[in-house]
């Protein structure tokens, strides 16, 4: 089959990825300074930062999501089930004998069914936990027109609990998110794609390449 | 590469700008009124009038009695207003959750010091704003038992007699006193409030001489080279009762001195800052330390006294830094210079042990400060923690208060015959309370707020005081979660677990590849 270029991840998507990385990095590390894992910027600053860090995510969220309803992109976190243990047995073996990816990327299928499982689960699940964690943390008492507001829980203990699990999970996510990224169809493949926008994709030409494996469901 | 870091730019910066812009808007200053405060206490009070020009201070008076009833002359409203003020009456009604209304004051509370008043009057109540409360019979309606000059004297000359219920020295130059009257003076309030337990600083700790000379160092308030505040600035008074409360006499929530009746209640630039406020009180960060310049009492114990004499004569033992730490007459002590509160939940009420409560809790607590953190009237305070060992009956479990002191030998008094057996009971006698001959000694806490000696605004405790794993200083308020301090073991265990597990995946995972794959 031939190799064809493919521009793959729009400019927004790309700016959005990797803006959401550095935050989601710079939160989890003021974050975990805040929960007296180690001391590096010092506590006052990591929960200044920490707050700035999290309303700048919240505001690219609110963007990223507008942009994947108006682009119809969200369709791309339908979860499969279709070819989703052959992936599974992909990372599991076939990766170790060359063998071919079970799935084919597309303009339209870009995720392979276990990232759409996993992404699914992590804008679903995980961001909205942190979300509302979050921002529960930062204003269940609040001080407003000279008096402060309280949201009335009587303990943190729960919200921030929740927040922590929540950031145990996400540094888990993003260790193996950051290992998957290698095991594209060369080392390097899938970094440069989320770079330049642009996958040497197999295709037999540019429709095939838009065509989708999961037509039914789109 | 380039295009993307200028891509990143583009979209980091104007949302890292917004997220800064937002949460800036958001925090909410408070009002900081400090350029009013500064104009409005820089202006000192002054005497008004020079009262020797008046013909009903000519003088002389026959005792000091004479003197008040001239005051009260002109001043034809003050006696009464005094008889129904705590300085004269000794003694509050007040309503203590559990208890009911209860008449408690210093005529009949029992502290962690000197433990009591009681048939050692004498010699305790020369700090008593009146003349001849030398019994418990004294007589609490006669306005002319009132001492005004204690109060109002400015010139330092005046001073009450050591064992004489009140009566003050011979030979004063009234004239020199009358041409001084005014309102109160930090060294009025410095006879008694600094020198209570005996000493100078030794009950309080955040009350002592040295703020009638230290900077702003030692108290931001009272600093000679700051505003230079004298004690009625804050403890203003009403009808000759003053505002604020100590809590080893006091148990109800009115007439607090508190810091925000004048600094506001969310004084900071700083939300952050201000949202503690609901919880924390100003004192526990802002003041550090106290005892700064010179020691407080932290222990007394009673059991040891009269235990060392020498040739029948009392003896005393200092350490190197010149502390007493053994007194025959008082016991054991230990002190403590630039101390560390302890601290704790306050809601403005607390309790008193009575003399007539039996011991339930070892070590007593001799007082009880109300609060959690539930309790929305509560607030985290400093607090010194006097810890003592005081005679109790070993038969009616409940606390013994010995006569201390008495003009002659043979009358029971510990400092004289050094007798505790005579001496408990004397005291119980006198109070017409039962003892049984045997007595033991028990373990006692009394908590004593920390209010004064607050330092500047840049002494002030800083997050990591608090919000850290160990030893943190609150690390002995375990009912609320704090930052930076608490975790849930079993989230952060399975955390650790989960992170170690992809970490420990994704390196077999590669190592395996890459061996694979090299074949």
């Amino acid at each position: 089959m031939a190799q064809r270029k493919v521009y793959i991840y729009r400019l927004f998507e790309r700016i959005w990825h990797w803006t959401q990385a550095l935050l989601i990095f710079f939160l989890i590390f003021t974050g975990f300074e805040i929960h007296s894992s180690y001391n590096a910027i010092g506590f006052e600053n990591a929960v200044r930062y920490h707050n700035v860090a999290a309303i700048s995510l919240i505001i690219l969220i609110i963007f990223a999501i507008f942009w994947h309803f108006t682009t119809g992109e969200w369709k791309q976190y339908i979860p499969t089930s279709k070819n989703l243990k052959a992936q599974v047995d992909y990372y599991i073996t076939g990766i170790f004998k060359n063998a071919p990816h079970p799935t084919r990327k597309t303009t339209l299928t870009k995720l392979n069914p276990l990232q759409r499982l996993v992404y699914l689960g992590l804008k679903v699940f995980i961001i909205p936990l942190m979300v509302i964690t979050g921002l529960l943390y930062l204003y269940y008492r609040y001080p407003f027109k000279g008096t402060v507001v309280s949201l009335g829980f009587s303990n943190l203990e729960t919200i921030a609990v929740l927040h922590t699990l929540g950031a145990f999970l996400m540094v888990a996510f993003v260790v193996a998110h950051l290992y998957l990224i290698t095991t594209g169809t060369t080392p390097a493949s899938n970094l440069k794609a989320m770079i330049t926008g642009y996958e040497e994709l197999e295709g037999e030409n540019e429709e095939e390449l838009q065509k989708s494996d999961n037509e039914e469901i789109l | 590469m380039r295009n993307l870091i200028q891509l990143i730019f583009l979209v980091l910066l104007p949302v890292a700008v917004l997220g800064i812009l937002i949460y800036d808007i958001q925090n909410l200053p408070g009002y900081n009124n400090l350029p009013e405060l500064q104009e409005q206490y820089s202006v000192k009070k002054h005497r008004v009038i020079d009262h020797t020009r008046f013909e009903e201070l000519k003088g002389p008076f026959p005792d000091a009695h004479a003197i008040t009833t001239a005051c009260l002359k002109c001043h034809v409203e003050r006696g009464e207003e005094m008889l129904n003020s705590f300085h004269f009456m000794w003694e509050k009604e007040e309503y203590i959750e559990g208890r009911g209304v209860v008449y408690f004051g210093k005529k009949n509370a029992l502290n962690n010091f000197c433990t009591g008043i009681a048939g050692s009057e004498r010699t305790c109540n020369r700090c008593h704003a009146g003349y001849g409360y030398g019994h418990k019979h004294f007589d609490f309606s006669d306005p002319t038992n009132i001492d005004c000059l204690v109060c109002h004297d400015n010139s330092n000359v005046y001073e009450k007699a050591r064992g004489q219920a009140g009566y003050p020295v011979e030979g004063i130059d009234y004239q020199k006193v009358f041409a001084s009257l005014s309102s109160p003076k930090k060294i009025n309030c410095s006879g008694c409030h600094f020198h209570s337990a005996g000493g100078n600083n030794v009950k309080h700790g955040d009350l002592e001489s040295a703020l009638l000379v230290s900077g702003r160092d030692v108290d931001v308030h009272m600093g000679k080279d700051g505003m230079d505040m004298e004690c009625v600035d804050c403890h203003t008074a009403e009808n000759h009762v003053m505002k604020g409360r100590y809590y080893g006499l006091s148990s109800t929530n009115q007439r607090r001195a508190l810091c925000e009746d004048c600094h506001t209640a969310y004084p900071h630039k700083d939300d952050l800052v201000n949202e503690h406020t609901l919880k924390v009180s100003c004192k526990t960060c802002h003041i550090p330390t106290y005892a700064k310049v010179n020691p407080t009492k932290m222990s007394w114990d009673w059991s040891t006294a009269t235990t060392q004499l020498e040739n029948g004569q009392a003896i005393s033992i200092y350490n190197p830094d010149g502390e007493q730490i053994y007194f025959t007459d008082k016991g054991t002590f230990t002190w403590q210079k630039d101390a560390v509160p302890e601290y704790a939940w306050f809601n403005g009420t607390a309790d008193h042990h009575l003399l007539t409560d039996s011991i339930i809790h070892n070590p007593v607590k001799i007082n009880t400060l109300f609060g959690n953190y539930k309790d929305p009237d509560s607030k985290i305070i400093p607090v010194k923690v006097h810890r003592g060992k005081q005679p109790y009956d070993l038969v009616h479990n409940r606390i013994l208060q010995a006569k201390l002191w008495d003009p002659e030998k043979g009358q029971g008094g510990l400092w004289v015959d050094y007798d505790w057996d005579a001496a408990l009971r004397a005291g119980m006698d006198y109070l017409e309370l039962p003892f049984s001959g045997q007595y033991g000694f028990v373990e006692t806490e009394m908590y004593l707020p920390v209010s004064h000696m607050v330092s500047p605004a840049s002494e002030a405790l800083t997050c990591k005081d608090c919000h850290t794993r160990n030893n943190g200083r609150l690390a002995g308020l375990t009912d609320f979660y704090m930052p930076g301090r608490d975790r849930n073991r079993g989230v952060d265990a399975f955390g650790k677990i989960i992170i170690l597990a992809s970490f420990l995946g994704v390196i077999i995972h590669a190592i395996t590849r890459i061996i694979i794959l090299r074949k």
